[in-house]
Order: structure tokens, then C-alpha cells, then sequence
């Protein structure tokens, strides 16, 4: 095991390379650099032409790449044009909002896939289960950005269940009660939107699982040495087809942040995908460059994590 | 029915000049169709629409629904505006109409495009093998990984000279991954069959048995693929002009009348302008759906129903 996870960990260097090239690539296509944030009638521009040597930004493109991963590696990734300071600060305000919000929904999604796909497994064809079934075709069908549309149409405007916009109440003292409350609330109804619809995979999944191992010899013989259904289903079953799921927890990530991006504008959510959008749109293309590169980042790390879990949970994907 | 009983019926009841030919690919889909209530109504249904969509939109002028009408912003729909207009005082559903053509149009062409990028690198990586399939994946992987979302939304932003054309390319460009990942599973199994070896020893090209022998045996799963990609691409532009990324301002799509929603004013008082284009969006995926999962159970003579 501890073979493959090595041989694993050293496909995932040249990934984040060439992403890091990619994105390198795409930054440089960017109208703008650096220095955008700091211009100012007030500075001629000979002194942002020398500012741009001593930056070393009339190098070969090697060596400001290479400066520029050592900046990256460190944290370092300029100024933003618009808020006039730091872009690791500004997005790692952002970062813990959508933490929070994935966090939620990964909650959702399994509170809610686990329980849906083993009863259409179990049941499977009933009644119950066409249900669910049905469900899962509708599921599949809808984009998040048009269901998260109607429930926030519904539950945030129509009814008034649920705030609108923002992450939490303004005039709370942070740390208290009802701050905590007040965050979980405003997360509740974006959470469920993309648990919602992102839960389809895992209930199709766990069904055709559960019905493809219910047929196995091992269950037969749980059967023929008289264990009761349940566990039956608790035990053998359940443990069989569950761990799988576990395993694409780190794809779900790739999932999460598309997610975040249509939840987070539609809820106006101070989220990294909201301010992703909000970059682009202002031409505040440091942030974009910084932003894009952490997602890429979390997305190769999340496929590693699952081919990781992937790899303990089934040995027989060691072999490769 | 015992298997005498059912030897004895065929030697009876049979005609065997019906056995020369097996049926074709369009008359078992055809077959499945009949025996898919659901996914038949899809299809006249895209078949409706599509006719209607284009046939209109070649009367009216796009450019003067686009154009903005300011004595009639956010009208209420009434027997002059069927939907109602939006802040430009734009007929929604002149739009709406244009919009369908625009989705439906671009959806085709990213699906195509895409397909046809796809499928030739997969079938190349897949019937080669080896180093060249192994080196050709690495570079799928690498593309699979990326927040693509993102990056269409970047090169979106900054493509000069954005037009529909330009827009499709982008997209174009991060979605051929999983049609080729699919294709070259299929093709690395289609390889080893006899008939490739046969026809490679009567002497036959690369080229020649890639193209006109593996292709023609995989077209079933293409075509079902590309049927479910074309739902997934008509989701996906209609999400980024939604966000304001996908069709330039004057060239409407379902997803940017979704857009307006982004104003709460209009996402609360103003349905007339969004819930249209949002119904017409699902129900143009589940048609496409139906009528792709009907052509999978064809080409998949386990599933079939009929």
C-alpha cells in the first residue's frame, strides 16, 4: 500500500507543475500585473517603469515564472487592484466562509445520500425506491444554479424561512451564541441547495452497489447461517458498498467548488467563488490568477486524497 | 416455455428469409421508442420545438427584440408582451424564443466540436496502446483535474474579440476529456478483436481500420454519449451566461434571462422574466435525457425493452 500512496504522491508533483505553469500562462494573458494595484496619478510613469525593472518584470519569462512559484510557495501573490491590499488577505477572509459552506454541504450530502441510496438499494423496485429513483433522474436534469434559484425564490423571498444574502446578521458580537446561530442559518438553505443536487451521484451509486452485492455468495451465506436481515444489510452489505463513497469524498471537492461558485453568487455569500466572479468581472486579475491556482490546487489534492482512501479501502486498485 | 417447446415453435412458425439481415441501429431505437412512452414524447417534442424555435426566430428580428424600449420596462405580461419585458423593456418572450435557438444552436456545436476532438484522441490512445495511450492520458488526466469551470470563465473574460464563435471554442476546449476517456476504454477492448488482426494482416493501414472498422463498430456508444454530453452542454452554457460569461450582450440565451434573477427585485416580483426561461431549460435537459437513456438501452441489447 504504502508503495502505491508513494507512486501516487510523485504523479501529483508534475500536476501541480504544470498547473502552476497553466496558470502562470493564463496570468500572463491577463491585461495588467503587479503593479496595476499601485497605480496613481501621483507616480509617474518612469518610476513605474523602474519599478518594473527592479520588480523584474522585463526578465525571461523563466525567470519571473520562477519567482513568481517562489512568491506563490510563500504566500505572496501581490496586490489587489481593488481593495488596495494584499491578496492573501483578502482571500483568506473568504476561504473560511467557504470552508464553512462545503462543510455543510458534504454534511447534507451524506446525511442525506447514505440513508436514500441504501433504502433504494435494499427496497430496490418497490415503491420507495422508484420514488427515489425518480428523484435522482429529476436530480440529475436540474442545474444547481436554477434549483438554487427556486429555493431561494421559495424558501428565502416567498416564505421568508431563510436569509437571502450575506453570511451572517450584521451587528453581532463574534464568538457569541447567536453569532454561531446566525452563520448556520444563512448556511442552511445554500448547503441544502447543492446537497441537494449533488447528492444524485452518491444515491446512484449506493443503489446499483447494494444491488449488485445483495447477489453475491457471502451474502448468501450470511443468509444460509441464519443472520437476521438486519444485519445483513448493517454488516455485510452495508460495509461492502459504503466504502466506496468514503473514497470520493476528495472528488467531491472538484464538485464543491463549481458549486460555489453559482450558490455563493446567488446567495451573495462572501464565499472565494463570490469574489471569484467579482475579480473577473472588476479586471482585479491578481486575485483571479491567486484564486484559480488555489482551486486547482485543492482539486489535484482531492483526487489524491481519494485514490489514497480509494487505494486502503479496496486493494485490489493497489495492483496498477 | 420449455426449450423443445420453443425449438419446436420456431421450426414451425418461422420464415427464414427475415433472418438474412440483422435489424439496423435506427430501427431498434425506433423499436425502443415505441416501447418508451416517455422518450418518444421527448424526442417530438425537441423535434417541435427546434422547428418552432428556428421557424420563428427566422421572422422575427433579433435585433429588434434586443433593441431597448424605454417606455415599457419590467411590463407585467399582457396580451402585447406575452412574458411580460425586462429593464430594456424587451420582450421576454421574443427572447425567450431567441434564446432557445441560441442554447440549442451553441449546445450542438460545443457537443460536436468536443465530440469530435474527443473521439479521435481517444480512439488513436485507445488503438495504439502502450506509450502513445499512456502519454495521451497523462495529458486527459492533467485536463480532468482542473477547475474547468473556472478557467472557461477566465478565458471568457479575457479572449479579445469575444463572440459566439470564440465562446464555443473555450468551452470546447476543457470538455472533450471524458467523451475520450470513454472512447479509448472502448477502443483498447475493440482492438483485440479479430477483425482488427485480420484486416491488419490483409494488409490494411492504420489509419484505414481506426477510421472506417473501429469507428463504425463504437458508433453506438458515441452517439449515446454525445446525446447525454449535448443535455450537459446546454446546462452548462446556460449556467455561464447566467453568470454573465457565456452569449455577448446582443445575442440572448436562456441563461441570460435567468441572469436578470440575480436581482433580487426581479427574482422576487418580476417571474414573468426568469421562471419561463428556467422551465424551459429542464424540460429541453429531461428531453434530451429521455431520448439519450431510450438510445442507450437500444445499444445495449441487455437493457433493451422492447
Amino acid at each position: 500500500m504504502w508503495k502505491f500512496i508513494v507512486r501516487r504522491l510523485i504523479i501529483t508533483m508534475p500536476q501541480i507543475v504544470v498547473l502552476s505553469l497553466f496558470v502562470f500562462i493564463l496570468a500572463s494573458l491577463m491585461p495588467g500585473d503587479a503593479l496595476s494595484g499601485q497605480i496613481d496619478p501621483n507616480i509617474s510613469r518612469d518610476a513605474i517603469d523602474e519599478m518594473r525593472e527592479r520588480l523584474g518584470m522585463n526578465d525571461p519569462w523563466y525567470i519571473q515564472y520562477k519567482d513568481w512559484v517562489v512568491g506563490a510557495v510563500q504566500g505572496d501573490f501581490g496586490d489587489s487592484f481593488r481593495f488596495k491590499m494584499p491578496v492573501t488577505d483578502l482571500i483568506w477572509g473568504r476561504i473560511i466562509n467557504t470552508f464553512w459552506l462545503s462543510l455543510v454541504s458534504v454534511i447534507f450530502i451524506y446525511a442525506i445520500g447514505l440513508p436514500l441510496g441504501i433504502i433504494s438499494g435494499r427496497y430496490n423496485d418497490r415503491l420507495i425506491d422508484q420514488v427515489i429513483t425518480g428523484y435522482t433522474y429529476l436530480g440529475f436534469a436540474t442545474p444547481l444554479f436554477i434549483f438554487a434559484l427556486v429555493t431561494l425564490w421559495v424558501f428565502g423571498f416567498h416564505f421568508g424561512w431563510f436569509p437571502t444574502g450575506g453570511s451572517v446578521a450584521p451587528g453581532l458580537e463574534p464568538g457569541s451564541m447567536e453569532y454561531i446561530l446566525s452563520k448556520l442559518h444563512h448556511l442552511l438553505l445554500p448547503g441544502l441547495s447543492i446537497a441537494l443536487i449533488g447528492v444524485v451521484g452518491t444515491v446512484q451509486y449506493l443503489r446499483s452497489e447494494i444491488i449488485d452485492t445483495k447477489q453475491k455468495d457471502f451474502i448468501l451465506l450470511a443468509r444460509a447461517k441464519g443472520a437476521p436481515e438486519s444485519r445483513v444489510y448493517n454488516r455485510h452489505i452495508f460495509r461492502n458498498s459504503v466504502l466506496p463513497i468514503a473514497a470520493f469524498f476528495g472528488y467531491e471537492i472538484t464538485m464543491l467548488i463549481s458549486g460555489s461558485v453559482f450558490v455563493e453568487r446567488i446567495y451573495s455569500y462572501p464565499g472565494m467563488g463570490n469574489l471569484f466572479i467579482e475579480s473577473i468581472l472588476l479586471r482585479d486579475y491578481s486575485v483571479v490568477t491567486a484564486l484559480v491556482l488555489l482551486f486547482g490546487l485543492a482539486a489535484i489534492i482531492g483526487a489524491l486524497l481519494s485514490d489514497i482512501i480509494l487505494s486502503i479501502v479496496d486493494p485490489r486498485i493497489r495492483i496498477k | 416455455m420449455s426449450n423443445k417447446n420453443n425449438a419446436q415453435e420456431v421450426e414451425e412458425t418461422v420464415d427464414f428469409d427475415k433472418f438474412d439481415k440483422s435489424p439496423s441501429g435506427f430501427k431498434i431505437f425506433w423499436k425502443e421508442l415505441l416501447k418508451d412512452k416517455l422518450a418518444l414524447f421527448s424526442l417530438i417534442f425537441l423535434v417541435l420545438i427546434t422547428a418552432f424555435v428556428f421557424g420563428i426566430s427566422w421572422i422575427l428580428d433579433q435585433d429588434e427584440i434586443v433593441t431597448v424600449d424605454l417606455f415599457a420596462i419590467y411590463e407585467p405580461p399582457s396580451s402585447e408582451f406575452w412574458l411580460g419585458t425586462d429593464y430594456g423593456g424587451r420582450d421576454i418572450f421574443g427572447q425567450l424564443i431567441i434564446g432557445t435557438r441560441n442554447s440549442l444552436l451553441i449546445g450542438i456545436l460545443v457537443t460536436v466540436m468536443s465530440g469530435f476532438i474527443g473521439i479521435v484522441f481517444g480512439v488513436v490512445a485507445g488503438y495504439f496502446g502502450g506509450h502513445i495511450d499512456n502519454v495521451m492520458m497523462r495529458i486527459v488526466d492533467f485536463f480532468m483535474v482542473l477547475p474547468n469551470l473556472m478557467i472557461i470563465i477566465v478565458f471568457v473574460a479575457i479572449v479579445p474579440k469575444y463572440s459566439v464563435w470564440s465562446f464555443s471554442l473555450v468551452m470546447t476546449a476543457f470538455l472533450w476529456m471524458g467523451i475520450a476517456r470513454l472512447i479509448r476504454s472502448r477502443a483498447l477492448q475493440e482492438k483485440e478483436l479479430d477483425y482488427v488482426q485480420a484486416s491488419r494482416t490483409l494488409g490494411s493501414s492504420h489509419t484505414k481500420i481506426i477510421f472506417t472498422q473501429v469507428l463504425p463498430n463504437i458508433t453506438s456508444l458515441i452517439v449515446v454519449t454525445m446525446t447525454l454530453n449535448l443535455a450537459a452542454n446546454i446546462g452548462l452554457e446556460s449556467g455561464l451566461s447566467f453568470l454573465g460569461f457565456g452569449f455577448p450582450e446582443d445575442t440572448p440565451s436562456l441563461g441570460t434571462l435567468l441572469g436578470y434573477a440575480t436581482n433580487p427585485q426581479t427574482l422576487e416580483f418580476r417571474w414573468w422574466i426568469w421562471v419561463p426561461a428556467a422551465v424551459l431549460i429542464l424540460i429541453l435537459m429531461l428531453a434530451v435525457r429521455n431520448v439519450g437513456e431510450a438510445l442507450k438501452r437500444a445499444a445495449d441489447a441487455r437493457q433493451r425493452r422492447a
